[in-house]
Formats: C-alpha cells, sequence, structure tokens
C-alpha cells in the first residue's frame, strides 16, 4: 500500500520535475519541408587543419566583395600600401571596406575577371606583394565592453567585416539594428551544410574560444535574449569543440540532423525556432539575427585584435587536387596560386567551382581572386563532377515537390517558366525560392530547375522595374500635359482680359471726360493756331499793300495768337493733368512746360512785334529787340530748367514717367520748330526790306533750328529708348501711357501742318523774290527746298507715330500678364510690343523703305550742297557770306541725313525688339538656354559613367531616361536658337 | 585547362526517367506472372506485340517531328504505355486489336500533344477507351481463371486462327453485373455462381490484383511513386463499398470484391499514378486518386459496365489541373496556400 503510495507520489514528482525542468532542457529541434542528403564529400578535407595559404605574387581585391555599394579606392597605382591598411573605405550605409592583405605596392585600379557567374569583370585594386608581409601598426581592444556599441559598429564596418558564409552582407547593418528592434533570438550559423565544405567545421575545431569570444560581442551589440549555435551532426568535434568553449555560458549549442538546406537562413530559423519568417521579409522582423560562424570569428579579430578581415578560411578540395585542405588564403589570391598551393593533381580538372556544389558557381578562369564570401574551392574532376546530362522531358513526377525546403511546386513552376507564363508562377510563389538547388539535384529528367527559375525572377524583377518606369513616366507625362494645359489656360486668360480691356477702354473712350476733353481740345487749339496762323498771313499781306487796318489785323493775329496758347496750354494741362494728376513731379514738368509755352510766346510775339516796328521803321525797334531778346533768353532758361527737371522726373517719380518725356520732347520739338520758323520768317522779311539785322536775325534762325534738330534728334532717341526700357507698368500706368500716346501723332500732324505752311510760305517768297529779282532768290529757292524736305521727314514720322500708336494700348495688359512669370523678366519690354501682326510688320516694312529714301535724299542733297559749296569756294563766284550760308546749309543737311540715318536705326532695333517678342525669348537667352542645357547634358552623361559599374539596373535605367530627356531638350534649344538667328539675320 | 561552366547545383542524383520508367515495368511482371498462371500465354504475346508496336509508332512519330529517336526511346515512357495496356487487354485478343490501341495511344494521345510530359491523358487508358467503345465484344472475351491456355492456343488466338467463342467466360465483375440486374434475390443468385468466390474475391483474379498490389508496393518502396495515389484510390472505392455493404448487402458487393477484382490494383498502382496525366500536389493527388476510386465503385454498381478504371482515370485527367490549382501547399513564409489560378 506505502509501496503503491510512494510509487504514485514519485510519478507525480517527476512529472512535476519534467515540466519544471522542460525550461533547462534543449529545446526541440523543429524540421523543415523536404530537403536533401547528398554525399557529404567532407572526408576530403575535414581531417585537415588549417594552414597559411600561399603569398602570391599579385592580389587582385576587387571593390565589391560584399552586397551594397563598391568601396570607393583610397589608393593609387604606385602606391605602397602595409599589410592591414585600408585601401577603400566604405561609401553609402550599405558598404564594407577593404583592407590590403599583406604589404607591396598598388599596380593598378582596373577591370579583372571576379566572382561572378557570368565571368564579369569589375574594378580590382591589384598589389604587387613585396613578400615582407610588414604588419601596418594597429591595436586591439582589450576590453570592448568599454567602446559604445556604436563605437563597435563603426570599427566592424570600418575592418571590411561581410557575411562570411556567401550572402556577404556587410555585418555593420546586421548588427545595427536600432533600439526599437527587439532581438530574441542570436542565431550564430555554424551548419555548413553544403557538400564538400569543411572550412567553418575545421575553424571550430581549432579556433573555438576565439569564435565564442566574437559571439559575445554580438551578445553585447544585439543583446538577444538567446544565443543559439546551429551545428550539423556530422561534426562531433567541433560541437564538443564549440561545447567545451562555451560552458558556463549562455550560449545554447543545438546539434541539427544533417540535411540540406538546413545552414540555409530561413531553414535553420526554423529549425531552431519553429518560426517561419514571412515571404519579403527579414529575420530581424521575427525578432531573429543569424551570423555565420566565420563572422563571429571576423569580428574578434577585428575588435579585440585589431586586424581587419584580410584574410578567411578556405576550403580547397576535389578530385583534381593531390592535397585537399583548409587554408587561411589572404583575400584577393588568385585561385590560380591556390590550387597550385594545393597541388593540383593533374590536367584532369572538369569544373572549378567556388562555394559549395549546390549553390557555388563555376568559374572560366582560374585566375579570379578568393573574395570575402569564399568559403570553398572544388576542383573537381570530370568523373567527380560530370557534365549534366541531356535535359530530358518533365514528368510531373513530384520529387522536385517532395525537397523544396520551401514547400514549393517546382515542377508547376517549371512549366510557368518555361513558358514565360510569369503572373501564373509569381502566383506559385516563385520569388520564394531560395535557389538552394535541391529540386535539379533530385530531377530524374535532368532539368536545370534553378535556371530556369532565376530566369523567370529576373524576367519578374525587369517587369516589376519596367512597370515602376512606365508609371514614372507616365505620370511625368501627364503632369507635361496637365502644365500645358494651364499654360493655354493661362495664355487664353490672358487673351480674353486684353481683349476685354481692349473693349472696355473702347467702351470708355467716347464717355470718359479726360479723353473727350483732350480729343477736343486739341481740335480747338488747332483750330485756333489756324486762325492765327491766317491772320498772320492776311496781316502780312495787308502789311505788303501798306494797308491802314495793319495795326488792327497784327492785334487780332496775336489775340488769336494767345487764344491758340491758351488752346494749347489746356491740351497739354488736360494730358498731363487728367490721368496722372497724383504724380507731383509731373506737374511741375506739366507746369515748367506751360511757362515754357508761353514763354516762347511771348518771345515770338515780341520778335513779331519788334519786325513790325522795323518794317514800321520805328522808333523803339531796337527797344522792342531787347526785349524780344530778353525774352528769349528767360524762354531759354525755362527750357532748360524744364529739361532738368524732366531729367530729374523719371528717376525720382513713379514709372508713370516713363512715356512723358517722348510727349514732352515731341511738344519741345514742335515749339523749336515754330520759333525757329518764325524766325526764319523774320529773317526773310528782314532781308525783303534790307534790314540791317537781317544777318543776325538769320542766324538766330540756324540756332533756332538747330535746337529744333537737337530736340528731334532727343526726340527720336526718347522714342527709341520708351518701349524698350524695362517698364514694370502697372495697369494704371499703362492706360494712362495708353492714354498720351495718341498725342504725339497730333502733336506731329501740328507739325506737319506748319511745316507745309512753312514751305508754302517760303515756296512764295521766293516766287516774290524772283519776281522782284532779288539777289537771294536762290537762297530762298534752296530753303524752300529744305523746308520741303522737313515736311516730307515729319510727315513721315507723322505715319512712324501712327503706326506706332495703336500696339501701345494692347501691350498694357500683356505687361501685366507677363509679370507672372519671373523666370522672363527681359522678355516684358520686348513682349509689350509683342504680337505683332502681319499687317504691322507690312507697315514697318514700308516705313523702314520710307526712311531708307529719306536718308538717302538727305545724304545726297549733302552731298550735292558740298560739292556746290566746294564749286563756289573754288571758282570764287560767291561772296563770303554766301558761302557762310552755304556752309551752315550743308551742316544742317549733314544733320538732317544724320537724323535721317539715325530713324533708320531706331526702326531697326525696333523690328529686332518685335521679332524677339515675337520668338518669345532674346537671343541672348536663347544662347545661354542652349549653353544650361548642354552642360547640363554634360554633367548627366557623366554622372552615368560614374553610376554605370555601381548602381543598381533600376537607377542606371532612370539616369539614361533622364539623359535621353536632356537630350531632347538641348535639341530644342538648339534648334530655337538657330531659328532665331536666322530670323535676325533676315531682319538686318 | 577547358572548365565546364553551368549553373548550379553542380551534383545530381545517378537517376533518370528512363531508370524510373524501368522500374515501373519490373513492377508488372509479379501481375504479369499471375495472369499467364491464371490465363495462359496470351498476357505475355499481348505485351510483347504491344512493346514492338508502341516503339514502332514513337520511333515513326519523333521522326516525323524531327526529334533525336533514341535519346527518347530510351525514356522508356512508350514501353510503359504498351505494358500497361498489354496487361489490360484481354489474353485473348487478336493482333490487330493491340495493334490499333497502341498505335492510337502513341501515335494520338501521346505524340500528337507533344510527347512525353505534354499528354493531359494517360495514353494506356485512352487507347483501352477506344478500343472498348469500338470492339466491345473482343474487348470483353475474358477467358475462365485457372484453366490457362497453351502457348500454341495463345498464339492460334492471337493470329486469329482459332476462335475465341468456345473458350471465353464470363468474369466475375459481368457475373456480378448480370446477376444484380435480373435476379431479385442477388444473394441467391450469387451462391450460386461459383465464379465470384475465390478464396477472399472474385475467383482467379484475387490473386492478379495481389500480384498487383505486390508490384505497387515495391514501386513505393523505390520512391518511384508516392502513398498517395493508391490510397487515395484503394479508399475511394473501398469505403464507398464497405458503406453500402454494410447497408445492403444483398444488392452490393463486398468491399474486398471490389478491391480485388478486375484492374482495381493495376489502376491503384499503376494507371492512375501515371505521374503526367495526374494531379501534381500531395493533396491534389490524394483527392485526385479518391475520386477515381469513388467513381468505380458508382460505374460499376450503378453504371453500365462491369469495369470502369479506364472511365474514371480520364474523366479526372480532366480535373487534374483544376484540382492542382486548388490544392497547392503553403509555401515557407506564407500564411495561407494560394487557391485558384492567378
Amino acid at each position: 500500500m506505502s509501496q503503491a503510495q510512494t510509487n504514485k507520489t514519485r510519478k507525480t514528482r517527476s512529472v512535476f520535475a519534467r515540466l519544471t525542468s522542460g525550461i533547462r532542457r534543449p529545446a526541440k529541434i523543429h524540421d523543415f519541408h523536404g530537403g536533401i542528403h547528398p554525399p557529404e564529400m567532407k572526408h576530403l578535407s575535414n581531417g585537415t587543419p588549417i594552414t597559411a595559404g600561399p603569398l602570391p605574387q599579385q592580389l587582385i581585391l576587387p571593390l565589391n566583395m560584399h552586397i551594397g555599394a563598391p568601396a570607393k579606392p583610397l589608393v593609387a597605382p604606385g602606391d605602397k600600401v602595409l599589410k592591414g591598411q585600408m585601401i577603400a573605405e566604405p561609401i553609402g550605409a550599405v558598404s564594407a571596406a577593404i583592407h590590403a592583405p599583406t604589404s607591396g605596392t598598388v599596380s593598378a585600379i582596373g577591370p579583372r575577371p571576379i566572382q561572378h557567374p557570368s565571368g564579369m569583370d569589375a574594378v580590382c585594386i591589384v598589389i604587387d606583394t613585396d613578400g615582407e608581409d610588414q604588419w601596418i601598426e594597429h591595436q586591439g581592444t582589450i576590453d570592448y565592453t568599454e567602446k559604445s556599441p556604436a563605437e563597435l559598429v563603426d570599427l566592424i564596418r570600418h575592418a571590411g567585416i561581410a557575411g562570411m558564409g556567401g550572402a556577404g552582407f556587410p555585418t555593420s547593418i546586421k548588427v545595427n539594428l536600432g533600439d526599437h528592434q527587439r532581438v530574441e533570438q542570436l542565431i550564430i550559423n555554424a551548419v555548413e551544410c553544403e557538400p564538400y565544405i569543411t572550412a567553418d567545421d575545421r575553424l571550430m575545431r581549432e579556433r573555438a574560444e576565439q569564435i565564442i569570444t566574437g559571439i559575445h560581442i554580438l551578445q553585447y551589440l544585439l543583446n538577444p535574449r538567446r544565443t543559439l549555435i546551429g551545428i550539423e551532426d556530422n561534426k562531433p568535434e567541433a560541437i564538443s569543440a564549440i561545447k567545451r568553449a562555451c560552458k558556463g555560458c549562455d550560449i545554447e549549442v543545438r546539434v541539427v540532423p544533417t540535411k540540406y538546406p538546413s545552414g540555409g537562413e530561413k531553414q535553420l530559423i526554423q529549425l531552431l525556432t519553429g518560426k517561419e519568417v514571412a515571404s519579403g521579409q527579414l529575420p530581424a522582423q521575427v525578432g531573429v539575427v543569424c551570423q555565420n560562424v566565420g563572422t563571429a570569428y571576423a569580428i574578434k579579430r577585428a575588435v579585440c585584435d585589431g586586424e581587419p578581415l584580410i584574410s578567411r578560411v578556405t576550403t580547397l578540395t576535389g578530385d583534381g587536387v593531390s592535397q585537399p585542405g583548409n587554408y587561411e588564403v589572404l583575400l584577393g589570391t588568385p585561385v590560380r596560386d591556390l590550387l597550385a598551393h594545393g597541388n593540383l593533381a593533374g590536367l584532369d580538372i572538369g569544373r572549378l567551382v567556388m562555394g559549395g556544389p549546390m549553390m557555388g558557381f563555376t568559374l572560366h578562369n582560374p585566375g579570379v581572386p578568393v573574395v570575402k564570401t569564399t568559403n570553398c574551392i572544388i576542383a573537381a574532376s570530370p568523373e567527380e563532377l560530370p557534365e549534366p546530362p541531356p535535359e530530358q522531358p518533365c514528368i510531373r513526377c513530384g520529387s522536385c515537390a517532395e525537397v523544396c525546403p520551401a514547400n514549393l511546386l517546382p515542377q508547376q513552376l517549371y512549366w510557368h517558366a518555361k513558358n514565360d507564363d510569369l503572373e501564373k508562377a509569381q502566383h506559385h510563389n516563385l520569388m520564394d525560392c531560395i535557389e538552394c538547388g535541391a529540386c535539379a539535384y533530385v530531377c530524374p529528367s535532368h532539368i536545370p530547375l534553378v535556371q530556369y527559375y532565376r530566369y523567370a525572377k529576373a524576367e519578374v524583377r525587369q517587369q516589376a522595374a519596367d512597370q515602376v518606369k512606365a508609371d514614372k513616366a507616365r505620370q511625368r507625362f501627364e503632369a507635361r500635359q496637365a502644365r500645358i494645359e494651364q499654360e493655354q489656360a493661362e495664355k487664353e486668360a490672358r487673351r480674353q482680359a486684353r481683349l476685354e480691356a481692349n473693349r472696355k477702354k473702347k467702351e470708355a473712350g467716347p464717355t470718359a471726360a479726360s479723353t473727350v476733353d483732350v480729343a477736343a481740345l486739341k481740335q480747338a487749339s488747332l483750330d485756333a493756331s489756324k486762325a492765327y496762323k491766317a491772320a498772320v498771313k492776311a496781316a502780312k499781306a495787308a502789311e505788303a499793300e501798306g494797308a491802314d487796318n495793319l495795326a488792327e489785323l497784327k492785334a487780332e493775329a496775336d489775340r488769336l495768337k494767345a487764344v491758340a496758347d491758351k488752346a494749347k496750354a489746356a491740351v497739354r494741362d488736360a494730358k498731363d493733368g487728367a490721368p496722372v494728376a497724383a504724380a507731383p513731379a509731373e506737374d511741375t514738368v506739366a507746369k515748367l512746360k506751360k511757362q515754357v509755352g508761353d514763354a516762347s510766346s511771348a518771345y515770338k510775339a515780341a520778335v513779331k512785334v519788334a519786325k513790325a516796328a522795323e518794317a514800321e521803321g520805328a522808333d523803339n525797334v531796337a527797344e522792342l529787340k531787347a526785349e524780344a531778346d530778353q525774352l528769349k533768353a528767360a524762354a531759354d532758361a525755362l527750357k532748360a530748367e524744364l529739361r532738368e527737371a524732366k531729367t530729374n522726373a523719371p528717376a525720382s517719380a513713379a514709372p508713370v514717367t516713363q512715356a512723358d518725356p517722348v510727349a514732352e520732347l515731341k511738344k519741345q520739338v514742335g515749339d523749336a520748330s515754330s520759333a525757329y520758323k518764325a524766325a526764319v520768317k523774320t529773317a526773310k522779311q528782314a532781308d525783303e526790306d534790307g534790314a540791317d539785322n537781317a544777318a543776325d536775325l538769320r542766324a538766330e534762325a540756324d540756332r533756332l533750328k538747330a535746337v529744333a534738330d537737337q530736340l528731334k534728334a532727343d526726340l527720336r532717341d526718347a522714342k527709341a529708348n520708351a518701349p524698350a526700357s524695362p517698364a514694370p507698368v502697372a495697369p494704371t500706368a499703362s492706360t494712362a501711357a495708353a492714354a498720351e500716346q495718341p498725342d504725339p501723332v497730333a502733336a506731329l500732324k501740328k507739325q506737319v501742318g506748319d511745316a507745309s505752311l512753312a514751305y508754302k510760305a517760303a515756296v512764295k517768297a521766293a516766287k516774290q523774290a524772283d519776281e522782284d529779282g532779288a539777289g537771294n532768290a536762290a537762297d530762298l529757292h534752296s530753303e524752300a527746298g529744305r523746308l520741303k524736305a522737313i515736311a516730307d521727314q515729319l510727315k513721315v514720322e507723322l505715319r512712324d507715330a501712327k503706326a506706332a500708336a495703336p500696339p501701345t494700348p494692347k501691350a498694357a495688359p500683356a505687361t501685366t500678364a507677363t509679370t507672372d512669370s519671373p523666370a522672363v523678366p527681359e522678355e516684358q519690354a520686348p513682349q509689350s510690343l509683342a504680337e505683332v501682326d502681319p499687317e504691322q510688320a507690312a507697315k514697318r516694312q514700308k516705313r523702314l523703305k520710307g526712311l531708307k529714301t529719306a536718308y538717302n535724299m538727305a545724304h545726297k542733297q549733302y552731298k550735292e550742297a558740298h560739292a556746290a559749296y566746294e564749286r563756289a569756294e573754288r571758282n570764287e563766284t560767291a561772296s563770303a557770306d554766301e558761302l557762310q550760308a552755304m556752309q551752315g546749309k550743308i551742316d544742317k543737311l549733314k544733320a538732317k541725313a544724320d537724323n535721317a540715318r539715325d530713324a533708320l536705326d531706331a526702326l531697326v532695333e525696333e523690328a529686332k525688339a518685335d521679332i524677339r517678342a515675337h520668338t518669345g525669348k532674346d537671343l541672348k537667352t536663347l544662347k545661354l538656354e542652349a549653353a544650361r542645357a548642354e552642360s547640363a547634358l554634360a554633367d548627366k552623361q557623366q554622372e552615368l559613367e560614374q553610376q554605370r559599374s555601381s548602381a543598381s539596373e533600376d537607377t542606371l535605367e532612370a539616369l539614361s531616361s533622364e539623359l535621353q530627356a536632356l537630350e531632347s531638350e538641348t535639341q530644342i534649344a538648339r534648334k530655337a536658337l538657330k531659328q532665331a538667328v536666322e530670323e535676325q539675320g533676315l531682319a538686318e | 585547362m577547358s572548365l565546364i561552366t553551368s549553373t548550379s547545383p553542380h551534383a545530381t542524383v545517378k537517376n533518370n526517367t528512363g531508370a524510373f520508367m524501368r522500374q515501373v515495368i519490373y513492377a508488372t511482371l509479379p501481375g504479369l506472372a499471375v495472369l499467364t498462371w491464371q490465363f495462359g500465354w496470351g498476357s505475355v504475346i499481348n505485351v510483347l506485340w504491344a512493346v514492338i508496336v508502341a516503339l514502332v509508332s514513337e520511333a515513326l512519330f519523333l521522326k516525323a517531328r524531327g526529334r533525336n529517336i533514341a535519346f527518347y526511346l530510351k525514356d522508356y515512357s512508350a514501353v510503359v504505355t504498351a505494358v500497361l495496356l498489354g496487361l489490360a487487354l484481354p489474353p485473348t485478343a487478336p493482333w490487330w486489336l493491340t495493334l490499333i490501341g497502341v498505335s492510337f495511344a502513341i501515335i494520338v494521345a501521346k505524340q500528337l500533344y507533344g510527347g512525353l510530359g505534354m499528354n493531359p491523358f494517360n495514353p494506356a487508358m485512352v487507347g483501352y477507351v477506344l478500343l472498348l467503345i469500338s470492339f466491345p465484344v473482343a474487348m470483353t472475351q475474358w477467358l475462365a481463371p485457372g484453366e490457362p491456355l497453351s502457348f500454341v492456343q495463345s498464339w492460334q488466338l492471337f493470329t486469329g486462327q482459332l476462335p475465341v467463342d468456345g473458350l471465353s467466360g464470363a468474369t466475375p465483375l459481368d457475373t456480378f453485373r448480370t446477376v444484380q440486374s435480373s435476379a431479385t434475390d442477388t444473394a441467391n443468385a450469387l451462391a450460386n455462381q461459383g465464379i465470384l468466390h475465390g478464396q477472399f474475391a472474385g475467383l482467379g483474379w484475387e490473386w492478379v490484383n495481389l500480384a498487383f498490389l505486390l508490384g505497387g508496393l515495391y514501386l513505393i518502396s523505390r520512391k518511384i511513386i508516392t502513398w498517395h495515389i493508391p490510397v487515395g484510390f484503394l479508399a475511394g472505392l473501398g469505403l464507398p463499398a464497405l458503406l453500402a455493404w454494410l447497408i445492403d448487402p444483398v444488392r452490393f458487393a463486398d468491399p474486398l470484391f471490389q478491391l480485388f477484382s478486375g484492374g482495381a490494383m493495376l489502376g491503384a498502382f499503376f494507371i492512375a499514378t501515371d505521374p503526367v496525366s495526374a494531379a501534381t500536389s500531395r493533396t491534389g493527388r490524394l483527392i485526385y486518386a479518391l475520386l477515381i476510386g469513388v467513381l468505380i465503385w458508382v460505374i460499376r454498381s450503378f453504371g453500365g459496365y462491369p469495369d470502369a478504371v479506364a472511365f474514371s482515370v480520364l474523366l479526372l485527367n480532366l480535373s487534374a489541373p483544376f484540382i492542382d490549382y486548388y490544392t497547392q501547399p503553403r509555401t515557407y513564409g506564407h500564411k495561407s496556400s494560394n487557391r485558384g489560378v492567378s
């Protein structure tokens, strides 16, 4: 009874004990689907201890021994390097440094065949070794816990450590997960499941202590809850060595059954933890970090001994070598040297494999160097690894599905891959294939299945990349389309606004009081002038007839003159006052102008009175003349003041004044012309009367003429400048300018009228002189001709002004609209002249022709006059006075010719400006644009070249598409430039 | 040195499709032996003649298709088709029957679809069904079990010199069909029909089926086939039979009788397991085979034909791709398996 009770108690306790001790018992080893058991072939090399590899004459170090960006060389050919010296630094986040594995001289940096499955060349640093194997000064850390994890991560990065298991992922990334990432399990992969390879096996047997130290550093960095070492059960010596080394610490050794591919990261995680890493995710996302046992060893060497990764243990095996074994090989050692070191058995190497027989790749060239990931070199005889038998049809036997560790249906994947049915292949989880090769290993039809999957995967990636590219292109296109539409809409809105503004202006025209006033006043002023002139004529006629009512008539004329002046003043007031009443500067100018006008008329009146008095032989002639002179001086002073005010005004006052100078100048010109004409008339009269001061008067007239010419020239300049000067005109200002624009035309008309009158009067005087047989008849005739020319020129100018006037109102809205686009501010002014319709171009053509003719005529006249003068001088037919007169005439003609020339030039400039506005950009901008586009193109090309070796395919694709876009842009810019040059050439 | 450049893996099993097929042929030998023991040399003659016809047909069409004749003949797939069809034909079959069936199987059901691996239907069963529909009399003239003919007699039957009428008799399935449809008291009728009762199933046929079961187990042991299809097949046939027999033992045959008569074992281990035309995933194969078994039981119990392996297999061949789409395994790293067509 008691016995039974005891038994029962024991049983209960044992169950309890089992439950509690279950925590301490080694956890269950899980299983993964599939897997194969190929011949292990490890016996070839697992009995040989690790020995030093060869010290070859040349080491070839690819800049990309790891996954990620290639390292950037720090040395140049010819540099001496010491063992352990960093010769290339990591660039970007995912990268690792490269160090000189021994001392020597850098002999080249250039493309060499590397460990690439397709036998690619890549940039390598080539070191000619000097045999001294001289270390650079280096120092390890005795207690790594003194350093912060960040420091250690940086140390690992600059020690060039990358995953030694085969992938070569930079270790610094994997040990730097950030605080948010909790590491449940740190798994040390010591499975080494591939046949033949024994490098890790020997490393564990011989350097277990150092490996454990490396694992401790990893624990320090990652702070995992548990640390597991997975080792396959076919390595009992390694297992016991590691177990001995980690006795007493928290590292658990887990023995997994021998099965390929239990060393695959995902498979090992499943074996040790039962967790699956979700498709497309990283182990870290299930709280697991895997590190290869060789990596742990390299970390220990880097941290504790200060030795960067410059060598690794590589298994050299296969039938082809007579001394298979494990060698500590310097990175960069050509496989050829390693084979020689392992005593190449003969010529019967059929296949040279870097890596294991399941996932390694064949080398086409034994000159390829050993790199950080090279764990094995198999030099196999043709019997050992024979050429694959020809591919037979798939009979869907399903052997592949039985062994697939990812639990895929390889036979289905094969069908879909072969038929390029990528959609179905992806549906069958093609992208989860780890390319372990188990399926192809068991396939009775010897189908190179992995190759099909690699192909299909590449196609899928390519399609995805193409899709991304197409999406980007579509987005770009849509953005461009939207932009163009927006521009069109804006343009349309501008056009509408312009039309609206025009329409409003037209509507406003008749109703707006100021405009009406100005027009009406102008008309009144013109009428008054006419009446006054008629009165003057009548007075003159009366004088000539000796009529009694002369005084009366003259008074009447004076009265009319005053009326005319008043009218003119009113016009001026209306013009200046109405739109720009706000501008005080403008007011002074306007006032001054009025004063000038008044002074001039006063002076003129005085001159007239003096003349009349002279004609009557009055006593007070001298007095009157003095008064006239005084008035003249006053007028001149005022004029000078006005000019000053005007020059100051535009600078100080609002931009509104921009358009004014032209109008003012025109007015001045008109005044000066009339003054001159009056003077001429007086002089003529004096001549006729045989007065003494005739010569004086004539000189005075000449001086006035010169003043008038000068003013005219000024006016032309002003006109030429006005449109071209940058006018950030506010709409109101523009309308003001527009309102003023018609004025010059009216003024010109007046001038033309005056000039015609003057000419007619001169003709009449000349005829009279002819009739009277006066001596100066010839002079008078030529004077008449001159006046005619002036009148003609004025007419031409009038036409110009008329032609120029219409486009100006249009300019205002256009200008306001273009101020929105700050990119081309220099375009604003020309654009205000833009939108030239063909009609206007034709008009300008006509004007150009007219000006040319005028210039030619003037030039001819001048030449003729000059010739006449010379002739007269030579023959001494003319008196000194006559010669002087002729000289004056020549000067005048010359001035006229010059003026005509100036006008012509101005017009040509204007035409150019139009073309500029027409093409939207001026030549300089176009040139700049073309140059900019070309330099951008060159830059992009350079970037592409630089990236070509390093960047991913996607980046390259993107770059080349950008390059194409730039190319087309450049072409467009070039074309535009060429076109503009051609157009301008035509214009010139 | 000239180096082989190839993609991984660099090692493969020392195995090939031809070896697979040869294993299948070896596994049929017990069955062929029992057939000869029970019915005489007719089956052996059939099989040999079928192999010759198959090889010639295959060679002709490989030549017509511009393929390497020797390479493709060495995969033994045509021989397997010929052997299976030869075993399925009655031992009394004349030469022309085999010729028509085998050449149709190879040329139409296999080569016209693109050769090995491309045929959606089991070629042997296509040939069998063609003959069964076209020549129903010749296809149902089995001999009485346990009275094997001499080689000379068999040869004379094969060449057509000996009329088959006097020799042929009903198979147990024929008998069952007859009594089931005519007699009201099936149990009584059955008791009178000695042919239905061997040691544990139909007389003679129980040994034939046992022999094929033996060969099938050999195939499983050699990992030429997996257990899924035979087990599914036999369960699909046996379970409804058991259920029905428990409910109404008078009307329905007992499950052992169902499993060991006619072509049950041959179908379960050799016909339905043809990987090319079967479903391919493990679950898919189970479902596929289960449905074949059920269909056989349904046709045997309620249909117009005494046996139904060929029809059932062909019908499920049709459904195999569909089954495959819905029985994909759950891939590592995925929460659930994919269903349907992408």
